[in-house]
């Protein structure tokens, strides 16, 4: 089962270690992870995804509570949140091809950001999903360099994550 | 103006600190400047840093005031010292503040001398830990650490204060008067209408079963946690850090649980349709296995934190809170629910079939009945301290504690743990016997400690269980290992007789029962440290 949990942590240096080694030590797998700070300059929010059953989550859940600077945790219930990625991918792109790149960049709604005679590179903000289906669709092209931000994700309508 | 060193000492005072242990180095030493001129503060000693963290622990334990023990070192290698002292608090949740210095602020991870990241090497252990990077950051960050080390569940903080921090003089002084940490607000109250279903499933229950854990000690409930017991008379069981909740000898306390502990208790936990866990994790040297449990049985689990519930044993009532409050709670909603004399009597009977009479070897000394017979030998509110290995389960099995203490360490199992806290132990309880039980590889583990215990006239009582062997090892070995004993014989012990001497510590040796219990009878009474050397039968077993 893969979960999203929203984390806002006191913004303090060294709480990001706290975390990510709470979850080693504890063997919890972190499929992606994305801080930064909140409308509130005291406060980061710690946006995880990982990976486990029921028990690992409310365990995770419990020891993330524990440890003093993190303020507030939130499991985010499938389906009643937006989430994004960006990720830029540098493709391989020799002349000949580099129209029906750009096609399929356009049919998929990303972004050439840059490109040079022998490639382009692509921006592409989306769920992860979408960004698996563009990488894939990229990938006979001969993908050189793929850069990527973890997920970030937002409570849709009027719930919100806050203190 | 004054300095951050002075700050720190007159932040103890504010928090009514009195002993201190420690072991000074250079980035320490503003501090040990300032601490000399404390009159309200004892600063005890220490021959290892790591004794410092259990000294603080056993005072920790005993004190009346409940005020967390404190330990100082300094930078680098006095620092990973107290690591395995901090550990062992942290496993036990023990409330601890524990000092470092650090290199100057400045100087901060270019490897200097003596430098060491201490908060990111103590991560997993502490509850908390800071690194003081301003002098006017020092009265909230202790008042804070006081606060977190001795709420919720108890457990060790860490401050790593950089010498130039101590040095530098501010404007004034001014401990807080209370704290604000938006992420820390312990749940102490139990919710109620989970108190209710555990009310409701204690009614409607057959053979209900109390397992006390090293919670019921911490939050003091001891008390109102026998008052529920009595008027019940519901049977209890205990972990090894809650032995002590209630008297050996009462009808309804069954022993200790797991797989070192009494046949009764695992019996009875075997049965049980409901159980009520106090303040206890229930790690896997409690309950190995999810079959010690019936597959019906109705756990209610009461703990302080969260993260233990359903943790390690599957919970269908789980209450958060402090012992104190729910135990009120539960008290004041049980009514006149009795439970069935049928299951009592079961029991009873259990506890008398199990019961086992150590055989003797001539020439040593049998420890179980020395253990059995030690607590009439002393005043009723002794305090007994066990080491790890065999010397602990004899202890944790055959003392029939009263109203005094025992003390070990359950969760993290750190051998040499007896002695320092035992010197912690007789600073907090100086009118009480404090008594230590341990092996010779235990002793050998912390008896620069001697030193201390010489040095401050303690009369702290060793009884060294001498059988040359590293005996709970040994045992794993006999059993798993096909007797192949790698590492488990202690060739080169010393005479712990001359050891003694060496430190002018009264001794005797003992190669029996009756010349051990003659020996102790005489020494009880004195205001004087002493060590008894009893001579074990190698091949003993630990239950």
């Amino acid at each position: 089962m893969q979960y999203t949990l929203s984390i806002l942590v006191e913004n303090h240096a060294g709480v990001l270690s706290k975390i990510s080694g709470l979850f080693s030590r504890r063997g919890f797998n972190i499929d992606s992870l994305a801080v930064g700070v909140t409308n509130d300059p005291t406060v980061s929010r710690i946006t995880i995804v990982a990976n486990g059953d029921e028990y690992v989550v409310e365990q995770l859940e419990k020891q993330l509570n524990k440890v003093i600077p993190v303020i507030k945790v939130k499991r985010l219930t499938e389906g009643e949140f937006i989430s994004r990625e960006l990720i830029l991918i540098k493709v391989h792109c020799a002349p000949s091809k580099r129209a029906e790149i750009i096609k399929t960049a356009e049919i998929m709604q990303a972004k050439i950001v840059d490109a040079a005679p022998n490639c382009v590179t692509v921006e592409y903000c989306e769920t992860s999903a979408r960004i698996k289906t563009l990488i894939d669709m990229l990938k006979p092209y001969g993908i050189r360099e793929i850069v990527r931000t973890g997920t970030i994700a937002i409570d849709r309508g009027n719930t919100s994550v806050s203190i | 103006m004054i300095s951050g060193a002075e700050i720190m000492v007159k932040c103890l005072e504010a928090e009514g600190v009195s002993v201190i242990f420690g072991y000074p180095g250079a980035t320490i030493c503003p501090f040990y400047d300032k601490i000399y001129d404390s009159t309200a503060i004892k600063h005890i000693l220490v021959r290892q840093e790591q004794n410092a963290a259990h000294m603080a622990s056993g005072y920790a334990r005993c004190s009346a005031s409940g005020i967390p023990g404190v330990c100082v070192a300094t930078s680098g290698p006095g620092a990973t010292n107290l690591i395995t002292g901090i550990a062992t608090a942290y496993t036990d949740s023990i409330p601890l503040v524990a000092i470092t210095g650090q290199v100057r602020s400045d100087l901060l991870g270019r490897d200097v001398f003596q430098e060491a990241d201490i908060t990111g090497a103590c991560e997993p252990f502490v509850k908390h830990s800071y690194i003081v990077k301003k002098t006017e950051d020092l009265p909230r960050v202790f008042k804070e650490a006081f606060h977190i080390a001795s709420t919720g569940r108890k457990g060790p903080v860490l401050i790593d204060i950089p010498m130039d921090i101590q040095e530098k003089e501010i404007e004034d002084f001014t401990y807080p008067e209370s704290v604000n940490i938006i992420g820390y607000k312990p749940t102490t109250k139990g919710h109620a209408i989970q108190v209710k279903r555990a009310i409701e499933a204690i009614r409607s229950s057959r053979r209900p079963l109390i397992v006390s854990g090293g919670g019921v000690l911490l939050s003091g409930v001891k008390p109102t946690f026998q008052a529920f017991a009595d008027t019940t008379g519901i049977p209890v069981i205990s972990t090894m850090m809650g032995i002590g909740v209630m008297p050996s000898e009462h009808e309804l306390y069954l022993g200790m649980l797991g797989t070192h502990g009494k046949t009764v208790a695992n019996r009875a936990l075997h049965d049980a349709d409901v159980v009520i866990v106090c303040g206890a994790r229930l790690g896997d040297r409690a309950v190995a296995t999810p079959h010690q449990m019936s597959e019906n049985t109705t756990v209610i689990h009461i703990d302080i934190d969260p993260a233990e519930i359903g943790k390690n044993v599957k919970t269908e009532i789980p209450i958060v809170g402090d012992m104190k409050n729910v135990m009120n709670m539960l008290i004041e909603s049980i009514g006149d629910y009795k439970v069935s004399k049928q299951w009592q009597e079961t029991v009873k009977t259990w506890k008398k079939d199990f019961l086992r009479v150590p055989p003797v070897f001539e020439g040593f000394v049998e420890p179980r009945t020395l253990i059995a017979h030690l607590s009439a030998m002393l005043r009723s509110k002794a305090i007994l301290v066990a080491d790890v290995g065999q010397n602990q389960i004899w202890c944790a099995n055959n003392f029939r504690i009263r109203e005094g203490r025992f003390l070990t360490t359950g969760g993290m199992g750190t051998m040499g743990y007896s002695i320092p806290a035992a010197v912690g132990a007789k600073l907090a309880r100086p009118e009480r016997d404090v008594v230590v039980v341990c092996g010779d590889g235990s002793f050998q583990m912390s008896m620069n400690e001697l030193a201390t215990i010489a040095g401050n006239n303690l009369a702290v009582k060793i009884i060294i269980m001498r059988n040359h062997r590293l005996g709970m090892v040994r045992e794993l070995q006999d059993k798993n290992y096909n007797c192949r004993h790698s590492a488990t014989v202690l060739q080169g012990d010393p005479d712990f007789l001359k050891i003694a001497e060496a430190y002018g510590i009264d001794y005797a040796e003992a190669n029996s029962n009756a010349e051990a219990e003659s020996i102790i009878k005489g020494i009880v009474d004195s205001d004087k440290p002493f060590i008894l050397v009893c001579s074990v039968y190698p091949d003993t077993p630990s239950i």
